[in-house]
């Protein structure tokens, strides 16, 4: 891994990003990495768009501001792709990584991103996530394509951290259903 | 030695873990963004019984405060947490508490105060409170924070001082961002806090006294600020004596004021809080370009640590002051003011500029901190220093 | 419990001063003398008084004294000449009268 990995997050309010950039900082520290998450706090309202950012290290992290140059970008609602400009400061060999069906080329012709070093890379994690879940809750299996795209993390850690996480609040129902669905975006993530 | 374990936590949620760890008999408290979930978790624990405070919801802030005096001339361990309005809205009572010499623990979440109104980081808060007779430590990371809390309940009820300490971490960007943390296990850090026996509490009926007495005109009033003044000077020793027991207890040292670089650095930059990373890691990149950059955090704002700066920064070439604060139509911001005094002894005549930042959470990006070392870099080679102080970054 | 002693308290330095400015005593209200404050006393009129205990109830200095249930007199020591006595009084049994220049009850 680099020294410093920074992940920017593009959800609407409600769709779990803060909850996601969480749980990649959580993964991250069970990998005895240094973390940081932190939602980007305004008015924040249900369907509102906001960011999040997520720092991981394997050196201590000093610095608190905002993430302007992310190693990896995080679409959970492709609709925002109209309204954000989510390609915004990405590292030329940066990748972006958006929750949507259209294939890998389709993207990046959609954010004008033709013959950048850049890498764009798309997950059907809504449709996952309503086969699995059966709701759509896009926020995890994003932590599994995000994982695959990046080269962040192998899969095990991010389930080994669900199961730990997940097992004080949820039913044995939904967590496997959560790492059923983690499994499955990070295989089927496709990066062009 | 303690049990210690890394968790991935807010600093609002260490805390709270640390208030909890203090076992304090009364917490009374309103809620305020960046602080609720200070309050909030701390009502948590309390419910289900992870904590045996009595905890008081109160309808205000300075309702907050007063129970917590009376709380704590009763003869509790009392403990609250506030934020920019509501530290205002407490400015009254902060007087109170340590002219009654209250050894309460407070957090503060530092937040702008209105208007325009604002929820996010600066120091506007509490340099409004800088002068109310609190001791003020401030926190660069959630781990600071935790630490720092620790350490204050001791300073605040060690005999020789009986002050209430604030402890102060960035509104937002420690209070809500999930950081790597150290937590102690609760047994080591019972021992470490210890009971609490109160001085003249209510309760001892055996021996009664009367709080809140009048001191007017030809009176000692005079006597009881002088002896005020007198506990804050004999709170240095104890600072350093507790935060010394506690880096063997955590492998953590705490100074009044923490450097980094400074041994042979020309410029440096002196600063309070979470920009202090920001700033230690800008002068890391410089001193790989050659450049010799330190870094000057102040830890403790009350009591001001005035030899350790003016120690510190002896031989520098050129000072920059961060200020996350105005005061308006003084010579600098609050730090500003502090730290030039604490040069003024000094021979060397070391050109100090000072610059706002940061205010309403205004976003401190690692280029702002490096046009403030090509500034201090230029005046280091001659260059003359700017007049008046600098709004970084401002249109 | 030895009663605190004060005497000195003109010459005390900011470290003989009690802690967070306390009186480590109870009950020494009564050594403040708030008499000489007065310049209306109350006067009981013994035939109106009905012994409703109003006056007691609501002296903010506890200057009316009372035996055996019943008003008989008024502590001048401390009797700040307020009135509130006279005016809830629901019989108008108490006046407030000019005092003279000499306050003898008060020294």
């Amino acid at each position: 891994m680099q020294q410093l990995a920074e992940i920017r997050w593009h959800a609407r309010a409600g769709q779990g990003a803060v909850t996601a950039a969480k749980l990649v900082a959580e993964t991250a520290l069970e990998l005895d990495q240094y973390m940081q998450a932190m939602p980007e706090y305004g008015p924040e309202r249900m369907g509102a768009p906001i960011k999040a950012f997520t720092r991981i290290s394997n050196v201590p992290i000093e610095i608190h501001c905002n993430i302007e140059n992310p190693n990896a970008v995080v679409v959970l609602d492709e609709t925002l792709l109209a309204i954000v400009d989510v390609a915004e400061g990405i590292r030329s060999d940066g990748v972006i990584l958006v929750n949507t069906c259209k294939t890998p080329d389709a993207l990046r012709a959609e954010l004008g991103l033709q013959g950048s070093t850049v890498r764009v890379a798309s997950i059907d994690a809504s449709g996952i996530s309503l086969e699995t879940l059966k709701r759509d809750m896009p926020n995890t299996p994003m932590i599994g394509a995000l994982a695959k795209a990046t080269g962040l993390f192998e899969v095990d850690p991010i389930v080994s951290h669900l199961k730990k996480t997940f097992g004080k609040k949820f039913s044995q129902e939904i967590i496997d259903a959560n790492i059923a669905s983690v499994t499955r975006a990070y295989k089927e993530v496709s990066v062009g | 030695m303690p049990t210690q374990k890394t968790i991935a936590a807010t600093g609002n949620a260490v805390v709270a873990e640390a208030l909890r760890q203090c076992s304090p008999d009364v917490m009374a408290a309103y809620p305020i963004t960046p602080q609720t979930t200070i309050v909030e978790e701390f009502a948590g624990f309390v419910a289900k019984g992870r904590v045996h405070t009595e905890y008081v919801t109160t309808e205000s802030e300075h309702s907050a405060m007063s129970a917590c005096i009376g709380a704590s001339a009763a003869g509790a361990r009392v403990v609250t947490a506030t934020s920019s309005q509501g530290l205002a809205l407490m400015w009254e009572e902060l007087h109170i508490a340590s002219g009654m010499r209250l050894p309460i623990v407070m957090a503060n979440a530092n937040r702008a105060l209105s208007a325009p109104i604002n929820i996010h980081c600066d120091h506007s808060d509490i340099m409004g409170a800088r002068d109310t007779g609190w001791i003020i430590l401030f926190a660069e990371t959630a781990q600071e924070a935790y630490d720092n809390t620790l350490m204050s309940m001791r300073i605040a009820e060690n005999p020789e001082v009986l002050l209430p300490v604030m402890t102060c971490l960035d509104g937002f960007i420690t209070t809500h961002s999930i950081d790597r943390v150290e937590i102690m296990d609760d047994e080591s850090v019972a021992d470490f806090v210890g009971e609490y026996t109160p001085v003249n509490a209510l309760l001892d009926l055996e021996n009664p006294v009367s709080h809140g007495n009048f001191a007017g005109l030809g009176g000692p009033f005079f006597e009881f600020k002088k002896a005020q003044r007198e506990a804050i000077e004999r709170s240095r020793k104890v600072i350093t004596d507790v935060a010394a027991e506690y880096s063997v207890l955590s492998g953590r040292p705490f100074g009044m004021v923490e450097t980094w670089g400074m041994e042979d650095a020309d410029v440096a930059v002196v600063v309070i809080g979470s920009t202090a990373g920001n700033a230690r890691h800008v002068a890391r990149q410089l001193r790989a370009d050659g450049v010799k950059a330190g870094v000057v955090k102040v830890r403790c704002f009350r009591p001001f640590p005035f030899a350790e700066i003016a120690e510190a920064l002896s031989g520098v070439k050129a000072v920059a002051v961060l200020d996350r604060a105005e005061s308006f139509g003084a010579e600098g911001g609050p730090l500003f003011l502090e730290v030039r005094s604490a040069l003024y002894d000094s021979s060397e005549r070391i050109p100090v500029v000072n610059y706002i930042y940061g205010l309403g959470g205004s976003d401190v990006r690692l280029e702002l901190i490096e046009t403030v070392f090509k500034d201090l870099s230029d005046i280091a080679a001659g260059e003359e220093a700017p007049a008046g102080l600098v709004y970084l970054g401002s249109r | 419990m030895s009663k605190w002693d004060i005497s000195g308290m003109d010459s005390w330095t900011s470290a003989d001063f009690p802690l967070g400015a306390v009186i480590p005593q109870a009950g020494n209200s009564c050594d403040y003398v708030t008499g000489g404050w007065r310049s209306n006393r109350p006067e009981r009129n013994d035939e109106k008084c009905t012994q409703c205990l109003m006056c007691w109830i609501m002296c903010p200095d506890s200057a009316v004294v009372t035996e055996d249930e019943k008003v008989v007199s008024f502590k001048l020591k401390h009797c700040k000449g307020c009135g509130i006595c006279a005016k809830v009084c629901p019989v108008d049994a108490i006046d407030m009268v000019p005092e003279g220049c000499d306050l003898p009850e008060v020294k």
